[in-house]
């Protein structure tokens, strides 16, 4: 019987695909790689690399601690790289307005109720409920993935997470 | 003396061929299948379609409840989803049978197509093809009547309203649930992720091993919702040999590699004039503009995040011009 391999990427290990134009703008496509963007992104800086309309997925690279932050509606983080440990707090006070959109950072640790942690790993998926403050840690680099809307935190640098020529860039990565 | 068909009004199925299969009416298009091919019919012009391609687009147009926009079953026949009617259409995208007026396209009801299209995939699928499947991964569709395979063309698509294994929502694949990992992610890690939840927040501390789900799936190009927030809709599919259809957008959508690698061919979604190729490998993201149709290749059996926008006024902003065909001006 055929044995096949997962191939998945990684930051120390990435293959890049392209857009091949034929007749077309390049930039229609915002072709991005998360690797790449999480290669040379400050830790926990939320890039945006996905955006329709209000809502968007943020690449980021885990690193350390985090901040802690808190969102008025659920968010989704999937790992795509490394480990992170993810702490959850019900919190008394600030609650955002419900039409809050995107996560915001807390100045100070949350006051509240601890509700518990997970630890993801690459594949792994987690849900961030709303109202509910989260901090991520990770000992080693590693890359998140998170559903939100676009909010005070999210980065926007198409210019320069994005292919720019017609022809593919197969480019490759990692350290 | 000839009898005229009873046409049944519910289905348009007007009673078997002679080989064993029903054919169906829907408005002035006519559906028949032989042991090769499906045979479609209009007031002007005929068309003709290898029918294990045409089950295969019918299954996933069917499935998708006729999906975001535009299903071409290939560059002639398809349908475009107008969320309560659906178009059904012949030539209407293709800029020759435009020019040659020999074009067709109605509009009907969508449970009206519906009916029709779900009689027309329990009848013409045989027992032991499988039109959800990779073409490794099952029999042939070909030859006269020969039983059905209602379990394979009856599934539900799967569709967390929060996210996937919360209680009350879609549940987790699992070997007694009825999903082995597939041969083809063997190697695919299945470790649940640590979840430590105090009293009282069980409902709330959640996680899963989204590549472990991927890896159970037992179909080919067909998206189920796994997480939601607000109307952003996680789409994640495993996808291997060709998309059976041509997806014509309504809306941006986009495509995020989660591992493997995926070929596209996009083209004008209204003419189908090659637009670009993109190559997806793993961590690749990229949009599928709102007026382009697309195509994808799959080597290899790849995990893909489809990621849609299901804003019930997404449509309207964008055919109006409110909202832009790409999602990004940089």
């Amino acid at each position: 019987m055929e044995s096949y391999t997962t191939q998945f990427g990684s930051l120390k290990s990435y293959q890049k695909g392209g857009v091949q134009v034929i007749a077309d703008r390049v930039e229609n496509y915002a072709f991005s790689n998360v690797f790449e963007i999480c290669s040379s992104a400050r830790p926990y800086e939320r890039v945006v690399f996905g955006l329709n309309q209000i809502y968007v997925l943020e690449a980021v690279r885990a690193e350390g601690h985090s901040p802690w932050f808190l969102c008025a509606h659920d968010e989704f983080v999937l790992c795509m790289d490394g480990a992170a440990r993810i702490d959850l707090v019900e919190v008394d006070v600030p609650r955002l307005p419900e039409d809050k959109l995107g996560a915001v950072s807390l100045p100070n640790p949350p006051e509240g109720t601890p509700m518990g942690w997970i630890r993801i790993q690459r594949g792994h998926q987690a849900l961030l409920p709303s109202q509910c403050a989260y901090r991520f840690d990770s000992a080693t680099p590693s890359v998140l993935v998170i559903q939100t809307c676009k909010g005070d935190l999210s980065v926007e640098r198409w210019a320069e997470i994005c292919q720019r020529t017609g022809a593919a860039e197969e480019a490759e990565g990692g350290r | 003396m000839s009898v005229a068909p009873v046409v049944s009004e519910e289905t348009g199925a007007l009673g078997a061929n002679r080989f064993g299969y029903q054919k169906f009416a829907l408005g002035s298009f006519s559906f028949e299948r032989d042991e090769y091919f499906a045979h479609i019919a209009w007031s002007h012009g005929t068309h003709t379609m290898d029918v294990g391609d045409f089950l295969r687009a019918l299954m996933r147009d069917v499935a998708w409840g006729f999906f975001y926009g535009y299903v071409h079953f290939d560059s002639v026949f398809g349908t475009c989803n107008h969320y309560g009617t659906v178009d059904v259409f012949a030539g209407t995208y293709n800029s020759n049978y435009k020019r040659a007026g020999v074009d067709e396209l109605q509009n009907h009801p969508t449970d009206r197509v519906g009916a029709t299209f779900v009689a027309m995939i329990e009848d013409w699928t045989n027992e032991g093809f499988d039109p959800f499947a990779a073409p490794m991964e099952t029999g042939s569709p070909y030859g006269p009547n020969r039983g059905s395979n209602l379990e394979a063309v009856r599934r539900a698509r799967s569709t967390a309203t929060r996210c996937v294994g919360l209680d009350g929502d879609a549940p987790l694949r699992t070997d007694g649930s009825g999903y082995p990992v597939n041969r083809a992610f063997a190697d695919v890690d299945q470790s649940e992720p640590e979840v430590h939840a105090e009293p009282g927040f069980e409902d709330r501390v959640h996680a899963f091993n989204l590549f472990a789900y991927l890896s159970r799936s037992d179909v080919t190009w067909n998206p189920s919702f796994t997480s939601v927030v607000k109307h952003s809709f996680m789409c994640p599919t495993t996808e291997e040999h060709i998309l059976p259809i041509v997806h014509g957008n309504d809306r941006v959508e986009w495509f995020f590699q989660l591992s493997d690698e995926i070929h596209w061919d996009i083209s004008t979604r209204d003419t189908a004039e090659p637009r670009s190729r993109v190559i997806m490998k793993p961590g690749d993201m990229a949009a599928m503009p709102a007026d382009c149709r697309h195509q994808g290749f799959a080597p290899k059996r790849a995990m893909l995040l489809v990621w849609e926008n299901g804003s019930p006024k997404i449509v309207d902003e964008i055919s109006s011009g409110q909202a832009p065909v790409n999602p990004v001006d940089f």
